[in-house]
């Protein structure tokens, strides 16, 4: 597969009176052409200034930005062709629809762009209010057009800066769905910014996990799950128990990690109380301390498995345990 | 009692309107339509006369003849007014984007020191600027000292002068509205102006200077309405050459004792104001109506 974007040691420092903040920090990454890739991690842990510097809205301080293989690290972001999605959409309010979606190629001094700004509104089935303002639409609306926006230069990358975070959870599920089938639909390779595990296990093909600046584990959405790189990963990226391998009968050092779904009651196996029930819709978490001591949370398609205070025995998808090191 | 609506809570503010604004231009707008009184004042017979000598000049035996003497006089003003205007927009835009890119703590001390003028006369100041650019001033002392000229530049009584009292004189009433509009901006608009391929001269003409345009057309009115009837700055440095609307209607208050003239050339540029902000507010309906 060809490489869209290429990282090489990007360091990226912001001064602050007292401690300057090294937001970005010696990131080596590879984006494939065509492919729908996340960067995930908590607020503050750079991903949204790494996407900037993709952008060319910062310039780094160090390291090498590639995009299909040409060296971009020093053009200025009206020189590169990524086109972004901002968290707040950023459409021009004094333009329409239209006007907002013809700004990149009008600002490229292309010629007869109607019909081209026609196809990317129709793609994100905003055609028909092709003359409101943008301040006469809403929230989801005004993110298609923003979307409009990117797609109609046709970029060699769409950057979406946690572009779906503002909308409401309904609309946000509908958005996910819709940039899933534009990205198959124009092959233009995507990278999404987001703090929200479900999004990014959910659309992407890849997922970056990024922590304090650097990239902390990069693999498939499956992958990231069951096989994260660290406690950090693991955590971040949904429930995991960590407890120690002993208390499972296992005789390794360390602690050994388990997802909340890999757990089952059993009528023997591990021993425990039941100290807390949570019901969740689909599963039921139920919170159990252990006879060893640990506590550890049990999901379950049942809500009606036990109640506080019950005595009970689980037992652990011994195939499905998680060895990382840190 | 919800339904009865206490119409007397509004009286303070009928009765500032009333006193402040309405009783003046009242008096002006009777005033226009009377006849002049010998020694001042006026007398109560009502006249169009004092329009009629806007445009005409009355014969010895009474015949009107075309007069285009105040008609220049207010052509002149309009154009002093409207330089005034362009040039104050050209000076006073950079000094307001600067002032709104500078950090938030900055911002108050920037604003204070636009406003230091207005803590002084305005008459002194302008005298200040004859001895700036008197020819013993201190352009030309500093430029001979220098050695850059052996004889002093005519700097006074020439239109730059005029030119640079006015723009000095009213610079403060444009770089405030653009300010205070440049300076809720959304700056995240430029980063998406050259996300969007807009180079630096495209992403202020597209982007910043259309979403400003309210502020332009306020600071606009706020330099063009004053310098219509601005005389100080044609008079002092400009050696009063040439009469401008303020000495005119000055001078019919003054020595011409010709009250009704006075008025009617004062009703007239409030006319011509009035309809000059009717155009910009109709033009300027989709802008979030700050006109």
């Amino acid at each position: 597969m060809a490489e869209a974007l290429v990282l090489k040691h990007i360091t990226k420092t912001f001064p602050h009176p007292s401690t300057p903040v090294r937001a970005v920090d010696d990131v080596t990454l590879t984006v494939n052409e065509n492919e729908f890739f996340a960067l995930l991690g908590p607020s503050g842990c750079g991903k949204s200034s790494l996407l900037r510097l993709v952008a060319g809205l910062e310039q780094a301080d160090a390291g090498e930005i590639l995009l299909s293989g040409q060296d971009i690290t020093s053009l200025p972001a009206n020189k590169r062709p990524v086109n972004t999605v901002f968290q707040s959409y950023a459409l021009f309010p004094h333009l329409t629809v239209a006007d907002n979606v013809a700004f990149g190629l009008r600002m490229q001094g292309k010629s007869n762009i109607g019909g081209a700004v026609i196809d990317a509104l129709k793609l994100v089935q905003m055609e028909s209010l092709a003359d409101r303002m943008p301040a006469q639409l809403s929230g989801g609306q005004q993110q298609r057009v923003a979307l409009a926006r990117a797609l109609v230069n046709r970029p060699k990358l769409v950057l979406l800066d946690e572009s779906l975070s503002a909308l409401d959870y309904k609309l946000r599920r509908e958005m996910q769905g819709e940039l899933k089938r534009l990205q198959r639909e124009t092959g233009i390779t995507f990278i999404l910014v987001t703090h929200d595990q479900d999004e990014a296990l959910s659309m992407a093909d890849r997922v970056a996990v990024m922590d304090k600046g650097k990239i902390a584990q990069v693999a498939t959405p499956p992958e990231i799950y069951h096989r994260p790189a660290s406690r950090y990963v693991a955590g971040f990226v949904g429930l995991c128990n960590f407890v120690p391998a002993t208390a499972l009968g296992i005789s390794e050092p360390g602690e050994v990690g388990f997802r909340p779904e890999d757990v089952s009651f059993r009528t023997s196996g591990i021993a425990g109380q039941v100290t807390q029930i949570a019901y969740r819709g689909p599963v039921t978490h139920y919170i159990i301390q252990l006879d060893s001591g640990e506590e550890i949370i049990v999901a379950s398609p049942r809500n009606d498995a036990a109640v506080p205070g019950a005595r009970v025995n689980v037992n652990i998808d011994r195939g499905r345990l998680i060895r990382c090191a840190t | 009692m919800r339904n009865v609506k206490p119409l007397y809570l509004l009286s303070p503010f009928f009765i500032v309107i009333g006193v402040f604004f309405v009783m003046p231009l009242a008096l002006i707008a009777v005033y226009s339509f009377l006849q002049p009184g010998e020694y001042g004042g006026v007398e109560w017979h009502f006249s169009w006369d004092a329009y009629t000598r806007l445009l005409f000049e009355r014969d010895f035996d009474g015949k009107l003849t075309f007069n285009a003497g105040y008609l220049i006089i207010f052509m002149r003003s309009l154009m002093l007014a409207g330089t005034c205007t362009i040039l104050c927009l050209l000076a006073g835009f950079p000094i307001a984007y600067h002032m709104a890119t500078r950090p938030e703590r900055h911002r108050g001390i920037w604003v204070l020191l636009i406003t230091i003028p207005f803590w002084t006369n305005l008459l002194v100041r302008t005298y200040a600027w004859m001895l700036i650019l008197r020819d013993e001033g201190l352009v030309n002392g500093l430029l001979q000292h220098v050695g850059l000229i052996s004889q002093p530049l005519p700097l006074m009584y020439t239109p730059f002068a005029v030119g640079i009292g006015l723009l000095y004189s009213y610079l403060p009433f444009m770089v405030l509205p653009l300010y205070a509009t440049l300076e809720r901006f959304d700056w995240r608009l430029v980063e998406a102006a050259q996300d969007l391929y807009a180079d630096r001269g495209q992403t202020l003409r597209r982007v910043i200077i259309p979403i400003s345009i309210p502020g332009i057309l306020a600071g606009c009115m706020l330099v063009f309405i004053p310098s219509i009837g601005s005389f100080l700055a044609s008079d002092l440095l400009g050696g009063g050459k040439q009469m401008m609307i303020g000495n005119l209607i000055q001078m019919q208050f003054g020595f011409s004792r010709d009250w009704p003239l006075g008025s009617a050339l004062s009703v007239v540029v409030m006319a011509i104001v009035m309809l000059g902000l009717m155009l910009i507010a109709r033009k300027g309906e989709g802008t979030g109506g700050l006109v």
